[in-house]
C-alpha cells in the first residue's frame, strides 16, 4: 500500500494540514525566534532589531537559578513516579479482573482531572484551613494545623500526581505482555519472587522504563499550573517564569529566548537519551 | 469453459531494489482452465499473480490478456476477481455488502444487486447469511464469501492467493474439492498461488513450477511428478531419490560400479548425470542374487506407518535411499539386513541440476 | 514482596483518591470559607454552576473552544495520516515529525510562539485564535491515533476493492475512511478533553479577552475563592468516573489500554 507513486491530487490532498502546520506552528516559532533579538520597550512593546540582551540574560544568576531548578525538579519527579509507577503497574498487571478494572478506573479518573483541578484540591490538601494537618490535629496527632503549600514538597507532589496516570499508562502494555514464564523459570531456579523482580524484571523492562522516565521528564518541565498554584517564586518552574515575563512583566524578547532554551533543552535530552539507549540495546 | 482469459505474460521481472523477486517469466496461460503457480515461500508466485492483477508494476515486460497489452492499466479496470491471503473481506459490512460491493459502485440498482447476491450464496452453499456480519462468521465461512464477491462481476480472471491457507487441514481439503468443482462448472479462468504441492495436484489443470524468480517447469500434474524436469521439482513434488551418476554412453549410467539403463540419458563422457526415481518405483530385493538395474545396501531404519511403508537404505550414496510401498508390497526386511534396490529404467527420470 | 505488592498499591490508591475525597467534601461545604471539619452540607455551590452567569459563560466558551479546536485537529491529522502512510512520500519521516512536535514541546513555547504570532498580524486577544492554536497543539492526538489505525488495517483492503472495480478515490471513500472513523473519534475526543482542561495557551493567546473554565478556575484560586470551583472540579470527576467505568463495563478497556488481551483469564485462573 505504501508502495504507491503520489499524484498531483495527493500533494494537493497533503498541502492542507502541512500549511496549516507551517503558517500556524513553524512561522510563529520562527517569530518567536525573530523576536528574542528584538529591544524591548518598557511598558509591554517591542521593536524590530538585532540585540543580544535577551540572550545575554540566560546567563545571568536569575535565569540559571530558574533553568537548574526546573531541570532537577523534573527529573526528581521522574524518578519518584517512575519508583513508584514501575512496582504499581508490575503488581496491577497480576491482579485479578475486579480489582484490576477497578484500579484503572480509579488512574483513568485520575488522569483525566485538568492540571487546574489538581493543582486547586492539593493546595486544599496541603493547606491550612482543611486539608491533612487538619485531620491529624482533629486525631490528636498534631497540636496546630500548619500549612505545606506553598512550597517545594507541594509542587513535587503535584507534578507526581498528574505525570503517575501518564507513566502507568505507558508501562502497562509491556508489563501485561510480559512472558509469565520468565519470572517462573528464574524461580524454578530458586530465586524469591523479590529477587526475580529485580534481577529479571526490571532488567527486561529497562527500554519502558527509560520511557516512562523521559515522559515524566518532558512532561512536568512542560506544567505550568502545578507550580504556579503549589509553588512561591521560588519554586516557579521555566515555564511559569517565561509565561511570566511574556504576560505581567511584559518582557517578550526575553521571554522568547528563554522558549528556545527550552526547546533545544527538550529536544536534547529526548534525542541523547534515545540515542544511548539504541547504543545499550545493541551492546546487550 | 470460457474462451476468455487467455494470459501471454511477456519476460516479466519485478525489481524491489537489489532483490530480484521475478528474474524473467514468459508464459503463455490456456484460458478456462485452472492453472497452479506452485512454489516455496520467496520464489516469485505472489509478486507473478499481483503483476497480473495490477497491483505490482513489472519492472520490465508486459502482460497480456486476451491479446490486449494490459500492463498499464490500473486494476480497477482489469475485469479480475482476486481471493487475497487474508481473504480482505470489508469489515464494516455485512456478507451482502461485500459480495455486492462491485456491483454498488457501479451502480447497479439495489433489487438486482440483492438478487444477484442471494445467487451467488447459493452458488457457494452459504444461502440466508446475507446479513451477517463478516466477524460472525466462521473461517470456511468466509473463504467462501471471498469467492463469491470475487466472481459476483463475472470477470475474465480468477486469482486467487494462497486462499486456503489460514484454514485447518480439514477444512482446507474440502475447499479445495470445492473450489476446483466451482471453477469447473463456471468454466472461469483460475490462476491459483499456493505452496502446497497436494493442494496444487488436486486442484489444477496445469503447474506452473516456480522457484527464486523462474519457471522451472510447467505441466499436467501428473506430468510434472512423472517426469521432473530438474532436481528441484523432483524433491518439491512429493519426495525422490536423487542418484548422482556418471554418464557411460547413450541411455546408459554408471552408479558404484554398476550399471544401469536409464532412458534419455546421452553423456558419455563420464559427466554427471541426476536420476530421479521415486520411492514408490523404487524395488527392493533380499539376498545375492541377479537383479538388473540394481544397487547392494543395507537397510538401516524401516517405517511402517500402516498405510504405506518406507525403508531406508544405506548405498554408500551421498544420501540413504527410500524405498516406499503399500503394505501388500512389503519386502520381509529388518534393520541391519543385506538388500539389493532395483531402479526400474521406466521410472528413471534424468534431470538437470 | 506481599509486603511490596501492598503498600506501593495502598499508598498510591490513598494518594490518587485523597484530593478527589477532600474536593468532594470541600464542595458541599455550607461555608464560604473552606474549613475543616465540614460545617455543613449544602449543594448552592452546584448551583451556582447554573445560576451565575460568569461561571455559564466560561463553561460555554471552553465547549465552543474545544469542540471546534477538536474539529481542527482533526481536519489537520487526518489527511496528512492517510497521505503519509498510504503514498510513497519523500519527506514522510520530517513531515511526521512536524505533526508530533506541537505536543511534544513544553505548551508554554506554542503559547508563546501563537502569542507573537496573532500580535504581529493585528489580531490580537480573539476566540478563533485559542481554538486553532489548540487545534495545531493537540493535532498530534489524532494523528497519532489515525497513523496507528493506518498501519493496523490490512493492505490488502483496498486492494480488494480497487480488484472489485473502485477507483483510488472510490476505494478511500467507501473502504479507508468507514474504517478510520474510530479512530478519528477517539482522537476527537482526545483533543476535547485535552483543550477543556487547557491553560496556558489559552492564557497567553488571548487569556483577558477570552475566558475558558481553566482561566477562571485558575484567577478564582488566585484572587478570591468560592466552593463552586470545587463542584467544578467534582462534576468533572463524576463524568470521567462515569465514562470510563462505562467503557470498562461495555467496551474493551484492557485492550483500549493495549494489554495483552488474553490476561485477564490468565489471572483468575
Amino acid at each position: 500500500m505504501s508502495d504507491r507513486k503520489p499524484t498531483h491530487g495527493t500533494y494537493a490532498v497533503l498541502a492542507v494540514p502541512v500549511t496549516m502546520l507551517v503558517v500556524f506552528f513553524l512561522v510563529p516559532f520562527g517569530i518567536m525566534v525573530a523576536s528574542s533579538f528584538y529591544h524591548r520597550v518598557e511598558g509591554g512593546f517591542y521593536t524590530p532589531a538585532f540585540e543580544l540582551n535577551s540572550w545575554r540574560r540566560l546567563f545571568t544568576e536569575v535565569f540559571i537559578e530558574r533553568a537548574v531548578f526546573s531541570i532537577g525538579i523534573s527529573l526528581l519527579a521522574g524518578a519518584v513516579c517512575i519508583a513508584v509507577a514501575f512496582p504499581f503497574t508490575f503488581f496491577l498487571t497480576r491482579m485479578k479482573r475486579r480489582p484490576h478494572v477497578a484500579l484503572l478506573v480509579v488512574v483513568m479518573s485520575a488522569l483525566s482531572l485538568s492540571e487546574v483541578i489538581v493543582g486547586f484540591t492539593w493546595s486544599v490538601l496541603l493547606g491550612r484551613a482543611a486539608g491533612i494537618s487538619n485531620i491529624l490535629v482533629w486525631l490528636g496527632v498534631m497540636d496546630e494545623a500548619r500549612a505545606y503549600q506553598p512550597g517545594f514538597v507541594a509542587v513535587l507532589l503535584g507534578l507526581c500526581y498528574i505525570a503517575f496516570p501518564y507513566c502507568v499508562l505507558t508501562l502497562y502494555p509491556s508489563l501485561s505482555r510480559l512472558d509469565r514464564e520468565v519470572t517462573e523459570a528464574a524461580q524454578t531456579m530458586g530465586a524469591s519472587p523479590w529477587r526475580t523482580f529485580w534481577t529479571v524484571v526490571v532488567p527486561i523492562s529497562r527500554p519502558i522504563i527509560v520511557a516512562g522516565f523521559l515522559l515524566v521528564f518532558v512532561f512536568t518541565l512542560g506544567s505550568y499550573l502545578i507550580s504556579a498554584i503549589l509553588g512561591r517564586p521560588e519554586h516557579w518552574t521555566l515555564s511559569v517564569f517565561i509565561s511570566d515575563q511574556a504576560s505581567f512583566n511584559a518582557n517578550v524578547p526575553f521571554a522568547a529566548a528563554m522558549a528556545i532554551f527550552l526547546t533545544v533543552l527538550s529536544l536534547a535530552v529526548v534525542g541523547v537519551v534515545t540515542v544511548v539507549e539504541s547504543r545499550t540495546r545493541r551492546l546487550t | 469453459m470460457q474462451e476468455r482469459g487467455g494470459l501471454r505474460l511477456q519476460e516479466l521481472v519485478k525489481r524491489f531494489g537489489d532483490l530480484e523477486a521475478v528474474a524473467g517469466v514468459d508464459l503463455e496461460l490456456p484460458p478456462g482452465r485452472l492453472i497452479s503457480f506452485l512454489g516455496p515461500s520467496g520464489c516469485g508466485k505472489t509478486t507473478l499473480l499481483r503483476m497480473i492483477a495490477g497491483l505490482e508494476q513489472p519492472t520490465a515486460g508486459r502482460v497480456f490478456l486476451d491479446g490486449e497489452d494490459v500492463t498499464d492499466r490500473p486494476p480497477h479496470s482489469r475485469d479480475i476477481g482476486m481471493v487475497f491471503q487474508t481473504l480482505a473481506l470489508f469489515p464494516h459490512l455485512s456478507v451482502s455488502g461485500n459480495i455486492g460491493y462491485g456491483m454498488k459502485i457501479r451502480g447497479v440498482a439495489q433489487a438486482e444487486i440483492r438478487r444477484r447476491v442471494d445467487e451467488l450464496l447459493k452458488m457457494v452453499s452459504l444461502e440466508g447469511t446475507a446479513d451477517r456480519r463478516v466477524s460472525q462468521l466462521s473461517g470456511g465461512q468466509r473463504q467462501r464469501v471471498a469467492t463469491a464477491r470475487a466472481l459476483a462481476l463475472e470477470p475474465r480472471l480468477f486469482l486467487l492467493d494462497e486462499p486456503l491457507s489460514a484454514l485447518d487441514a480439514n477444512l482446507r481439503e474440502q475447499l479445495q474439492v470445492e473450489l476446483r468443482l466451482l471453477q469447473q462448472k463456471l468454466g472461469i479462468t483460475t490462476i491459483m498461488v499456493t505452496h502446497d504441492q497436494r493442494e496444487a495436484m488436486t486442484m489444477s489443470d496445469l503447474v506452473v513450477v516456480m522457484q527464486a524468480g523462474r519457471v522451472e517447469q510447467v505441466g499436467l500434474p501428473l506430468e510434472v511428478y512423472r517426469r521432473p524436469a530438474t532436481a528441484f521439482v523432483a524433491r518439491f513434488i512429493g519426495s525422490t531419490n536423487l542418484l548422482e551418476t556418471t554418464g557411460a554412453g547413450d541411455g546408459r549410467v554408471r552408479l558404484r560400479d554398476r550399471d544401469l539403463a536409464v532412458p534419455g540419458a546421452d553423456r558419455s563422457d563420464g559427466g554427471l548425470v541426476l536420476v530421479s526415481v521415486r520411492p514408490e518405483d523404487a524395488r527392493l530385493h533380499v539376498g545375492l542374487g541377479a537383479v538388473p538395474n540394481a544397487i547392494p545396501g543395507t537397510v538401516v531404519f524401516v517405517r511402517d506407518l500402516g498405510e504405506l511403508f518406507e525403508c531406508y537404505v544405506d548405498c554408500e550414496l551421498r544420501e540413504h535411499v527410500v524405498v516406499a510401498g503399500s503394505p501388500r508390497e512389503r519386502v520381509p526386511v529388518d534393520q541391519g539386513d543385506a538388500v539389493q534396490v532395483e531402479f526400474p529404467p521406466d521410472a528413471c527420470v534424468v534431470v538437470r541440476a | 514482596m506481599r509486603a511490596l505488592k501492598w503498600t506501593t498499591t495502598g499508598l498510591t490508591l490513598v494518594f490518587l483518591v485523597a484530593p478527589l475525597l477532600v474536593i468532594a467534601i470541600v464542595s458541599v461545604n455550607e461555608n464560604r470559607y473552606m474549613d475543616f471539619p465540614p460545617q455543613g452540607l449544602s449543594f448552592e455551590w452546584y448551583w451556582a454552576l447554573w445560576t451565575d452567569l460568569g461561571w455559564r459563560s466560561a463553561i460555554l466558551t471552553s465547549l465552543t473552544v474545544a469542540s471546534l479546536g477538536a474539529l481542527v485537529a482533526v481536519a489537520i491529522a487526518t489527511p496528512l495520516a492517510y497521505v503519509l502512510r498510504a503514498y510513497r512520500i519523500r519527506l514522510s519521516p520530517l513531515l511526521y515529525a512536524l505533526g508530533i512536535l506541537p505536543f511534544m514541546l513544553p505548551p508554554v513555547i506554542s503559547a508563546l510562539g501563537a502569542q507573537v504570532f496573532w500580535n504581529a498580524a493585528d489580531h490580537a486577544g480573539r476566540i478563533e485564535n485559542v481554538i486553532i492554536a489548540h487545534g495545531i497543539f493537540f493535532s498530534t492526538l489524532p494523528l497519532i491515533t489515525i497513523s496507528l489505525a493506518m498501519e493496523t488495517m490490512d493492505p490488502a483492503l483496498p486492494e480488494a476493492a480497487q480488484t472489485l472495480g473502485a477507483n483510488p478515490r472510490t476505494t478511500f471513500r467507501t473502504i479507508t475512511l468507514p474504517l478510520l472513523v474510530p479512530s478519528m473519534i477517539t482522537g476527537y475526543a482526545a483533543a476535547f478533553v485535552l483543550s477543556l482542561n487547557e491553560y496556558i495557551i489559552a492564557f497567553l493567546v488571548a487569556g483577558f479577552s477570552v475566558q475558558t473554565l481553566p482561566i477562571k478556575i485558575f484567577n478564582g484560586i488566585r484572587y478570591g475563592f468560592t466552593p463552586t470551583i470545587a463542584s467544578v472540579a467534582v462534576v468533572f470527576i463524576v463524568i470521567a468516573a462515569t465514562v470510563f467505568s462505562l467503557f470498562a463495563v461495555f467496551g474493551n478497556l484492557l485492550r483500549f489500554l493495549g494489554a495483552d488481551p488474553a490476561i485477564l483469564e490468565r489471572n483468575d485462573a
